[in-house]
């Protein structure tokens, strides 16, 4: 395997969580529902996700697990910002305070523990072609996973009736009640639906990038995903190259150091940030006609009885 | 107990009195950790020696931890503990001394303990263990083991700490191996596994086939024993992570100095004072050398030996900087301890520039 091979390899990987993160804050945010508490349902995901793995001894219930947790934390925000209208920034922070706390509480038992990572996924005759081999097929599952779910998404939102639906009453949730749409029960999907994308980002982390679980291991890659939303401009096939531009900056700069060629790590430790501040200038100036930002973005919604 | 209790009350009833409590009051201790207590690293070894206190003194003492503690947000932690009647307690990251002294000001009759620190008080004292020592030992062994004189190193951020552990690992190294090369990647962070473990794949990449750590979380050794390379654990015993691939790991063992400090406490004799020991004290200690030839073994043991007895030192002088040129040597035959705790410099030999 080459060095180029090599660098790509963990490029994808470190892209991986925060794409999977960041498709299912595509879909929350497109609905009209800014949740904030990406960071903490990946934490639980993680923890959640490690301790089944290790007490059922199987990764696919492991997966299920970390997908449930970040489901039933999600309804706990659904619960508090769709059926009470609270506030969605201030929820959504709590979330996230919620969510490092209680996965402290559950992974407190299998702090120290190993398993061994998830393989690779060979396409047989695939992976052993020649360059492209391994790059396109030598990964693990969820690299498959998080491309086949970039797609179905994109095609969702831009094709489907469904995804019409959605983006409709993210716009404007007024018109779309008016026109007698769903408003809440859709957002309360959407919400569900971002938890276990953020479940399964944090079972991403557990079991196959590190395979051990330990407090606070999301190390912020919450927040990266939500940076990363803004900077897709809220399209999952942009979320897709953000989040390899977003992970390679942040291995590329380790490579660099490894082969001592002296830039400053301090400053490309910083380029993700960097990274969104540009795309939102962009945005903001090639802005013309229409905005991209959701219109009902973060707004309560109270149907009028 | 209950007894007694019940035999001074029915007698303080019996006297008209009201009863003075006839238990003697425990003594209350309050721990700061900068991480999580189950980072298995720094913060898990502090509460181990937490645990150590209230295995000594049964029934005598009650011992508090805050953990995850910001380190620019700690004051109000320290104060909550100390206005909460701890008697004693201790702050265990460097980010924690201007809190620690603020607090302490505010609280004469409180005795403060702040790891890694140089700034003390009537009532505070510091503590910290000579970690570099252990450096040096692993870069012995490495020097001997690598084939590719290629060996990588994952730190946090470019502090004194941190650059005097990768130069004594680098002496330690040059001592076998005149060869040796080392490749040092900062991961600026002490804990985000996943950077971890991606800057230990960039090093062996590299060709770097011994990787060796100054971060917290065991994710570099777990992608050294991926790869079959070998590598160091850091702050705690880390073998389960890499049963092939752990040399050796730096256990910093603070139990001894905790239990010593609560007992000075307890008779009254505690006194503020800066204690920086190592591996003679047994502060600092090396994990059981594994998965090395028995040559190898051998060496580790008796450079550790030699450095317990005093007989080495790992900055012992002439040390020479990365232009060649000679550190002005301020301890006697080595580099004083406060040339150590401000380093700033490489040592010759490592082909990197250090961030400024």
């Amino acid at each position: 395997m080459g060095m180029t091979e090599a660098v790509l390899l963990t490029v994808i990987a470190a892209a991986v969580p925060l794409l999977l993160a960041a498709l299912g804050e595509v879909v929350v945010e497109r609905a009209g529902v800014l949740n904030l508490g990406i960071e903490g349902m990946m934490a639980v995901g993680a923890s959640c996700g490690f301790a089944a793995a290790t007490l059922s001894g199987s990764t696919t219930v492991g997966i299920v697990a970390a997908v449930a947790a970040g489901v039933a934390l999600s309804a706990v925000f659904a619960l508090l910002t769709l059926g009470f209208a609270a506030n969605q920034v201030a929820s959504g922070l709590a979330l996230t305070i919620m969510g490092l706390g209680l996965s402290g509480l559950i992974g407190a038992g299998f702090v120290g523990r190993t398993r061994e990572a998830v393989g690779r996924l060979d396409v047989p005759g695939l992976t052993d072609l020649p360059a492209v081999g391994p790059l396109l097929f030598g990964h693990d599952p969820f690299v498959y996973g998080a491309a086949a779910l970039t797609l179905g998404i994109a095609y969702f939102l831009k094709r489907s009736h469904p995804g019409l639906v959605l983006r409709s009453i993210g716009e404007n949730h007024v018109s779309a009640h008016a026109l007698g749409l769903p408003v809440l029960r859709v957002r309360v999907l959407a919400v569900l639906f971002g938890g276990a994308c953020a479940g399964l980002a944090g079972a991403y982390l557990s079991l196959v990038y590190t395979p051990f679980w330990s407090p606070g291991m999301t190390a912020g890659r919450g927040w990266i995903a939500l940076a990363l939303v803004v900077f897709a401009s809220w399209r999952p096939l942009r979320a897709a190259a953000g989040a390899l531009v977003f992970g390679g900056a942040t291995v590329l700069q380790l490579h660099a150091q490894a082969a001592s060629l002296g830039l400053p790590s301090q400053a490309l430790s910083a380029l993700p940030y960097l990274a969104t501040v540009v795309a939102l200038v962009v945005m903001s100036i090639g802005r013309g006609r229409t905005s991209a930002v959701p219109g009902s973005l973060g707004v309560p919604f109270v149907p009028d009885r | 107990m209950r007894h007694i209790l019940k035999l001074a009350g029915a007698l303080a009833l019996a006297a008209g009195l009201a009863a003075p409590a006839a238990a003697q009051e425990k003594l209350k201790i309050g721990f700061i950790y900068v991480g999580p207590v189950g980072d298995h690293g720094w913060s898990y070894q502090h509460d181990q020696g937490r645990k150590a206190i209230e295995a000594a003194f049964p029934g005598k003492v009650e011992t508090t931890y805050v953990e995850s503690v910001p380190e620019a947000d700690s004051d109000r932690s320290i104060e909550q503990l100390a206005r909460t009647g701890h008697k004693l307690i201790f702050t265990t990251s460097f980010g924690f001394m201007e809190p620690t002294l603020k607090v302490a000001a505010k609280y004469p009759n409180v005795m403060f303990e702040h790891a890694t620190g140089y700034k003390r008080a009537k009532n505070v004292a510091t503590y910290s263990g000579r970690f570099h020592e252990g450096r040096y030992v692993q870069g012995v062994i490495a020097g001997k083991m690598t084939k590719s004189n290629i060996i990588g190193y994952v730190g946090a951020y470019p502090i004194p700490e941190v650059v005097a552990g990768i130069n004594a690992f680098m002496l330690g190294a040059q001592s076998v191996n005149p060869n040796v090369k080392v490749k040092i990647v900062w991961a600026n962070t002490w804990f985000d596994p996943g950077k971890e473990g991606d800057a230990a794949k960039a090093l062996l990449a590299q060709g770097a086939d011994i990787i060796t750590q100054h971060t917290d979380s065991p994710a570099p050794l777990q992608q050294a024993e991926a790869a079959g390379k070998f590598a160091f654990g850091q702050a705690s015993d880390m073998i389960r992570f890499a049963p092939k691939g752990q040399l050796t790991a730096i256990i910093d063992d603070w139990a001894p100095y905790y239990v010593e400090r609560t007992r000075a406490m307890l008779e009254g004799k505690w006194q503020s004072h800066d204690v920086w020991d190592g591996l003679a004290k047994g502060k600092v200690k090396m994990a059981p050398y594994t998965n090395m030839p028995d040559d190898v073994k051998k060496l580790a043991l008796e450079t550790e030996e030699a450095i317990k007895t005093g007989k080495l030192d790992p900055f012992k002088c002439p040390v020479l900087d990365q232009d060649g040129k000679q550190v002005e040597c301020k301890g006697k035959g080595a580099l004083s301890d406060p040339q150590i705790l401000s380093m700033n410099f490489y040592v010759k030999g490592i082909d990197d520039k250090l961030p400024k």
